[in-house]
């Protein structure tokens, strides 16, 4: 039986892509609350399969929101979906512009932005270490702080299910600390966190669970073990018999 | 300053305004979707309609804008399904309109001779009903350029982003071309449709240069439309020349001294500016009971951190500090 109140259901989840099968048969639940990582190796579907559950690529099996499936979810504003960074295209926009942009499930057409709206932007830049940057173009930041923008972006919101892409991908350990801050405080507000991940990083003791994709099936999904001070390889579960293995240090 | 005594110049100074204020606002849209020369493939898509008004006795005005809007929507569709790229898409409208509209002109017995009034634009011979048309067209379009600018920008900078916050992204996305379809049209009679592309783009170029954040530059953009178009007419009548070709030229002037200008607020607003990551504002803890010491190979993440060494530790940074450890 399915759990009504999951933030995500997958079940038999294939995503065929050009004629390519992407993901297959992915099965798995995410409960409210759970700092969840999608792990595997390049091209084993990770991105796909996010996509896939915010209703971004065609799919066949069943895909729940919050208990609805995803063709019929509406309630858009309870999603903070944080894309790979070269994914978005940005000419001339500040950073406060881009961030603006998490509010607009929040706003009606043609209506300004209200009080609330301003200050949650603020806010959001604030969390991220970025409210000075709020002016500067966004294509102007390095890849870290475009990447703490792309996570402002969604924190703007009332997103109570976030979905990072890669949040750790190519970005300085500065912003990974500040990530992994953001990520603390959003697991004591009890909101769900589900994000692909290479490699841990800071983030290693904030996850509770990690997925682990092969071959765009589901070879592995359990509670996340971090690994002991001292050891000198970061073990994800089963990551061994693939081959992910990380050195650290 | 004779020429705001003649009517015909009120009518031309009225179309420009209208042209130089509602061309760059909607290529400012097409800019930052990297469609620049969409605005072309539109206004040789337009020469079908004006074909078919010629061949049909009606009004071009409105048989064009109904033409390049159909036109311009079908191809946006046509994107999104994938089943054509961008630049075939536009390679279609391009030869598509202008061999059509040509066959069409010359089977109503029209020469080209007829045609270059909107190829190139006939600014001067605008009449009252025409310009009724542009105005009440271009008020629909700066309405929706200005009034959904957060929504627009948020679809045509992050569509997967867009579609997951709940915008109606095909709407908006076609409703983009469709308005673009529209200003192309509009402007016909000013700049012409050969033309008319420069104006939705060149003063979104030039903004560029000198403002920073898309809601700005777009206001700047349409500033600089309107110097473009409206001195560009006055300077026709006054120095005999063609109108649509001097309000281009003259926005090309304009993004030429945009460069120096830039380079000039560049170094002055420098400081403001910094390619480099900057250290965000973290709070400054003191641990002094840390029991593990940290040191090379001791398991947790080195990093090097304005000229000292971080640990990366339950995730913040532990920074050696006299007797105890920074926290980062």
């Amino acid at each position: 039986m399915t759990d009504s109140t999951a933030a995500i259901t997958a079940e038999n989840v294939d995503v065929v892509l050009s004629g390519v099968p992407i993901v297959r048969r992915a099965t798995f639940e995410v409960d409210a609350g759970q700092a969840v990582a999608v792990t595997g190796n390049n091209g084993s579907g990770k991105t796909t399969l996010m996509r896939a559950l915010l209703g971004l690529v065609p799919h066949r099996g069943t895909i729940r929101l919050f208990g609805t499936d995803v063709e019929r979810f509406h309630d858009w504003r309870r999603i903070g979906y944080v894309p790979q960074r070269s994914s978005i295209l940005v000419q001339q926009a500040t950073a406060r512009e881009v961030v603006a942009s998490g509010r607009l499930g929040l706003r009606r057409p043609f209506w300004p932005a209200s009080t609330a709206d301003r200050r949650a932007v603020g806010d959001a830049l604030a969390e991220v270490g970025l409210a000075h940057r709020a002016g500067s173009p966004f294509v102007r930041l390095s890849g870290g702080q475009q990447q703490r923008v792309l996570i402002a972006r969604a924190l703007a919101g009332a997103a109570d299910l976030m979905v990072w892409d890669e949040p750790l991908a190519g970005v300085d350990q500065a912003t990974q600390g500040v990530l992994a801050g953001v990520l603390s405080r959003l697991r004591d507000a009890g909101r769900t966190v589900v994000m692909v991940l290479h490699e841990p990083g800071p983030f290693e003791p904030l996850i509770d669970r990690a997925i682990t994709l092969a071959d765009g099936r589901v070879v592995a999904d359990g509670p996340f073990v971090a690994s002991a001070g001292g050891h000198e390889v970061h073990e994800w579960p089963h990551a061994r018999a693939h081959g992910t293995g990380l050195e650290v240090v | 300053m004779e020429w705001l005594g003649l009517e015909f110049m009120q009518r031309a100074l009225l179309a420009a305004l209208i042209t130089g204020l509602t061309a760059p606002a909607i290529g400012t849209y097409l800019v930052q979707r990297r469609l620049s020369l969409l605005g072309d493939g539109l206004g040789h898509l337009a020469v079908a309609g004006v074909g078919l008004a010629f061949l049909t006795g009606t009004a071009p005005l409105p048989l064009a804008v109904l033409v390049c809007v159909l036109g311009a929507v079908g191809i946006e569709l046509l994107r999104e399904v994938g089943r054509t790229s961008g630049d075939v898409g536009l390679a279609i409208l391009f030869y598509g309109g202008l061999s059509g509209g040509l066959l069409l002109a010359s089977l109503a017995g029209q020469g080209t001779g007829t045609l270059s009034a909107y190829l190139f634009g006939s600014l001067l011979t605008i009449n009252a009903t025409e310009l009724w048309i542009i105005a009440g067209l271009a008020a629909v379009v700066l309405l929706v350029c200005l009034g959904l600018l957060p929504q627009l920008f948020a679809v045509s900078a992050d569509e997967p982003f867009a579609r997951t916050i709940g915008l109606p992204v095909r709407v908006y996305n076609v409703l983009v071309v469709a308005l673009a379809a529209v200003t192309v049209t509009v402007s016909m009679r000013t700049v012409g449709l050969l033309l008319v592309s420069a104006l939705m783009v060149v003063p979104v170029a030039t903004a560029n240069h000198l403002v920073i954040g898309f809601r700005r530059s777009m206001l700047t953009a349409m500033a600089l439309g309107v110097v473009a178009a409206v001195s560009g007419t006055i300077g026709s009548y006054e120095f005999d020349t063609a109108p649509g070709a001097l309000i281009v030229v003259i926005a090309i002037g304009l993004f030429a001294l945009s460069w120096p200008v830039s380079l000039l607020l560049a170094r002055r607003a420098a400081p403001a500016i910094e390619l480099v990551d900057d250290q965000p504002p973290l709070q400054h803890e003191v641990t002094e009971d840390h029991p593990h010491v940290h040191a090379e190979g001791c398991g947790h993440l080195a990093v090097t951190h304005g000229g000292h060494v971080d640990y990366i530790h339950d995730g913040h940074r532990h920074a050696v500090h006299g007797g105890h450890y920074d926290e980062h």
